[in-house]
């Protein structure tokens, strides 16, 4: 196995993962850190593949990628855990079974 | 340079695997949430082994100093309500966890199959003075896209979260009391 195959096959661990916590956990706050841990595998991949590529050198296309990346998943996190927090004050409740409602 | 797959790199990715799925099986949100920085730190420390210091240094500063601690004051906001003790995942965890590790399998088996020969090149190195004038000359409008994008969310965060005055609270109230 090549050093990029590792990378990218504890990139693929990592969002394996991260897609079974956002699937199978019920609150959802842990909802929110497995879509982060996807975008963090994802961010690791890419990183890897500019590693390995010829023009790592004089290309930062890969690294300016996952930076952005970086910055997006941050607004994310944080519009999502506002939408949680709101939701809780109506319904006192994060749990997704019983979040049927959207309606305040 | 990368010459092989090293003892740190195997170190670093069982630690970051480690802390992921700690992170999915325990029951304690707070545990969950130290677990998944536990993993992010490692994810960082992959960054730094590929030569990405930035990079690595940002997901710190990103993901440790801020994401984690917002999802823990979020946990810790709304603590005891709704969490049933008894059963921490749902009624469809099989089926997920089926997805899952389809899902897995299917990008393991790409990985494998591909890439026979490749090594990375002479160490890039990318400094941070190379970045940020990356940053203001070629990516500037991805830049100040990413920092309105920014902006715009955080604002819209701290309204979505605020709590609503006047009629419109009164009658949620009401609703609540009936």
């Amino acid at each position: 196995m090549t050093p990029l195959a590792g990378f990218l096959i504890v990139a693929a661990l990592v969002f394996a993962i991260g897609l079974a916590i956002a699937l199978t956990r019920r609150n959802a706050i842990l909802v929110l850190v497995g879509i982060e841990l996807m975008l963090n595998a994802a961010n690791l991949n890419l990183i890897a593949f500019w590693r390995f590529s010829l023009h790592a050198a004089n290309s930062l296309t890969g690294m300016m990628f996952a930076i952005f990346s970086i910055a997006v998943a941050a607004a994310e996190a944080a519009v999502g855990l506002g939408l949680v927090i709101a939701y809780h004050r109506h319904t006192k409740t994060t749990d997704l079974d019983a979040m049927t409602r959207m309606k305040g | 340079m990368i010459h092989g797959i090293g003892i740190v790199f195997l170190i670093t990715s069982a630690i970051t695997v480690a802390g992921a799925l700690a992170a999915a099986l325990l029951k304690n949100l707070i545990h969950c949430v130290l677990c998944l920085s536990i993993t992010l730190a490692g994810l960082a420390l992959l960054y730094l082994q590929l030569d990405a210091q930035f990079a690595g240094f940002a997901q710190i500063l990103v993901y440790i100093g801020a994401v984690a601690i917002l999802v823990v004051f979020a946990i810790l906001l709304t603590r005891g309500a709704g969490i049933a003790e008894y059963r921490n995942v749902s009624s469809s965890w099989l089926v997920s966890l089926v997805i899952a590790a389809a899902i897995f399998a299917l990008l393991a088996w790409a990985v494998i199959k591909s890439f026979p020969t490749t090594v990375a090149g002479a160490s890039p190195g990318t400094t941070v003075q190379s970045i940020g004038s990356a940053l203001m000359s070629t990516y500037v409008l991805p830049l100040e896209i990413v920092a309105v994008l920014l902006t715009v969310a955080l604002i819209g965060a701290v309204i979505v979260a605020m709590p609503e005055s006047g009629a419109a609270g009164k009658s949620i109230e009401k609703g609540g009391a009936q």
